[in-house]
């Protein structure tokens, strides 16, 4: 029997010819990220040397990734203080895949890890953040884990005691209708999987759209993967990879981690892409998910574009497309936030930017901002928002009396000039 | 043995544990304060601490959402167990990893005020005398539990494999 991605990355990481689901290694990893929470991290990691008269070091400081982006600029001298403490670490370490509170390399970082090419197809990737899925879209087993468990890895340079994850094979054929995004097909997934039905699984995304689209599009399938729980989405690798990887400054060969034709799945489920409908998250969970006919003219008070799932640059030019020339609807306001600095610049140039300010738009900093309810754009009682983030429980948005729906950036543009879920006009990609 | 205190539906995420308003707050003695902020009552009983040791119920994915290890270091704080119809993979490790009693319990029945203990494998409603079958921990999880949690487990190692 073959082997799944993810069964041939930790068979390779592990040292080993071949590995099955179910299976416990202990896989060498090649990346570890952490933000703002690495100040956790460091205190795990001093306690695991503590008494063992060693010197507190990493095992590789080019394989650690520090990025700040929670609470960017801190929100409070508490956040400041745990900032310092991570900026002296990274000094005396020497950890040079840093991102500080700078316009020149900051921003989110799933963003950062894909646009500085730090990642690899066959990467084992470790990050103190759930939406770590995200890099599976390289080819990379890429998961989340918790500070203590980044601490271990800091120590020994692998991750303790993994059990081999069982892989579900998502098939996705046809070409998505021209108002319908990859936000719409992985919310689609999810209210077919349900909140857990990947729970400790990997999703493997296979068919002929995904494999016509875009490194920006297979990034949203990745990231909201772990919205059904899944311990990771991965797309194989391919041209496209290469040529996202090789734009963003990678100069080594790229080496493909494919599947074998005879690997076991524990699911298959297929998807006709040409018959999707824009997709909703209602009120309270990922995975309430609904034809946005059924939830059309919800009165929104806040529409949100931006986070690790939806503030790219294309994200940005579609919602630029519709909002080009008219208002955000009175009674309504709305936050952008890029995903990057290097995205807030380009849109910059391209003149997005102006777009939305002239629209009556509110751009704030690229970071996680108010998708998390840490850091500006707190919603009122009662407040209902429409967000392309990539949550909705209750109080997510900083107020569990307040109520989320998400979607995709070209509905929240079309909503934002309306004041109500709105469904974006065909023809607009 | 130990009183049921709260019962949870499911889908209950680390936001809802651990609100990201608290995020700043990381280290593990300081999180309890911040433990279930949102539910008003609970919040209040664990930090006067007439609910301390309490047991929690909850439905189906317990800890869903964001990797934050604030959520299980917050129980943990209160000495409460947690018995879920199912759990999310990184609470789950989290709590593992930091010692936290976790048991995943598909089929339970009980209500607040119930009093439950574990016995022989299983969970013992001693309200109702009926008891209910524990589904085991991932075997790749039981290692780090009997060390101790993950920073015990990782020092030994760290210390076998630069000594030798």
């Amino acid at each position: 029997m073959g082997m799944t991605i993810v069964e041939k990355i930790l068979a390779n990481a592990s040292g080993k010819k071949n590995a099955k689901a179910g299976d416990v290694v202990e896989p060498k990893v090649n990346v570890a990220m952490s933000h703002e929470n690495a100040a956790l991290v460091i205190n795990q990691f001093m306690d695991i040397f503590n008494g063992t008269g060693l010197k507190p070091k990493p095992w590789d400081s080019d394989r650690i990734a520090i990025i700040f982006d929670h609470r960017v600029p801190a929100e409070s001298s508490k956040t400041a203080t745990n900032q310092k403490k991570i900026r002296d670490f990274v000094r005396s370490n020497k950890i040079r895949k840093f991102h500080d509170i700078r316009s020149d390399e900051g921003g989110i970082c799933h963003q950062i890890l894909a646009e500085y090419a730090y990642i690899r197809p066959g990467y084992v990737v470790v990050g103190t953040d759930s939406h770590t899925t995200t890099h599976g879209a390289f080819g990379a087993f890429s998961f989340g884990i918790g500070a203590t468990e980044m601490a271990s890895v800091w120590t020994l340079g692998r991750v303790l005691n993994v059990e081999v994850p069982e892989t579900i094979k998502v098939i996705v054929n046809g070409k998505l209708p021209s108002n319908v995004y990859p936000k719409d097909l992985i919310l689609y997934i999810i209210g077919k999987l349900s909140a857990q039905g990947a729970n400790f699984k990997v999703i493997e995304f296979h068919g002929d759209t995904i494999q016509n689209m875009p490194m920006s599009g297979r990034l949203v399938l990745c990231n909201m993967s772990v919205e059904a729980g899944a311990t990771s989405g991965i797309v194989p690798a391919d041209e496209e990879t290469e040529k996202y990887l090789k734009e963003h400054g990678a100069a080594d060969k790229i080496e493909f981690v494919i599947p074998d034709a005879d690997a076991e799945y524990s699911q298959i489920v297929e998807i006709n892409a040409n018959e999707l409908k824009p997709q909703i998250a209602c009120p309270h969970t990922v995975d309430n998910v609904k034809p946005i006919d059924m939830v059309k003219g919800v009165k929104i008070d806040q529409i949100v574009i931006g986070s690790c799932t939806n503030g790219r640059l294309d994200d940005l030019e579609i919602a630029a497309g519709i909002l080009k020339g008219k208002k955000v609807a009175q009674g309504t306001r709305m936050l952008i936030f890029p995903a990057s600095w290097n995205i807030y610049k380009d849109a910059m140039r391209k003149g997005y930017l102006e777009t939305f300010a002239e629209a009556g738009a509110v751009i704030m900093n690229p970071g996680c901002g108010c998708c998390l309810g840490v850091h500006q754009g707190a919603l009122g009682d009662g407040e209902v928002a429409l967000s392309t983030t990539n949550r909705n429980f209750k109080g997510r948005m900083g107020n569990p009396k307040s109520e989320v729906y998400l979607c995709s950036p070209a509905v929240a543009a079309a909503s934002a000039v309306t004041g109500e879920i709105t469904e974006p006009a065909k023809g607009v990609n | 043995m130990a009183k049921v205190i709260y019962k949870f539906d499911a889908d209950i995420s680390t936001d809802a544990i651990y609100p990201g308003r608290y995020m700043a707050t990381v280290l593990p003695t300081e999180t309890p304060e911040y433990c279930f902020a949102d539910y008003k009552e609970l919040n209040e009983k664990l930090n006067s601490g007439e609910w301390k040791g309490g047991v929690l119920i909850a439905g189906e994915n317990f800890g869903c959402g964001s990797s934050r290890e604030q959520a299980a270091s917050t129980i943990l704080g209160h000495n409460l167990t947690v018995i879920a119809k199912s759990v999310a993979r990184i609470f789950m490790q989290n709590s593992v990893n930091l010692g936290l009693e976790l048991i995943t319990c598909p089929s339970l029945e009980a209500k607040v005020g119930d009093d439950i203990v574990l016995e022989g494998g299983k969970v013992l409603n001693k309200t109702s005398g009926k008891s209910f079958e524990i589904v085991p921990l991932p075997a790749a999880r039981k290692a780090i539990i009997e060390a101790g949690g993950l920073v015990p487990y990782t020092r030994k190692k760290l210390v076998e494999e630069r000594t030798k």
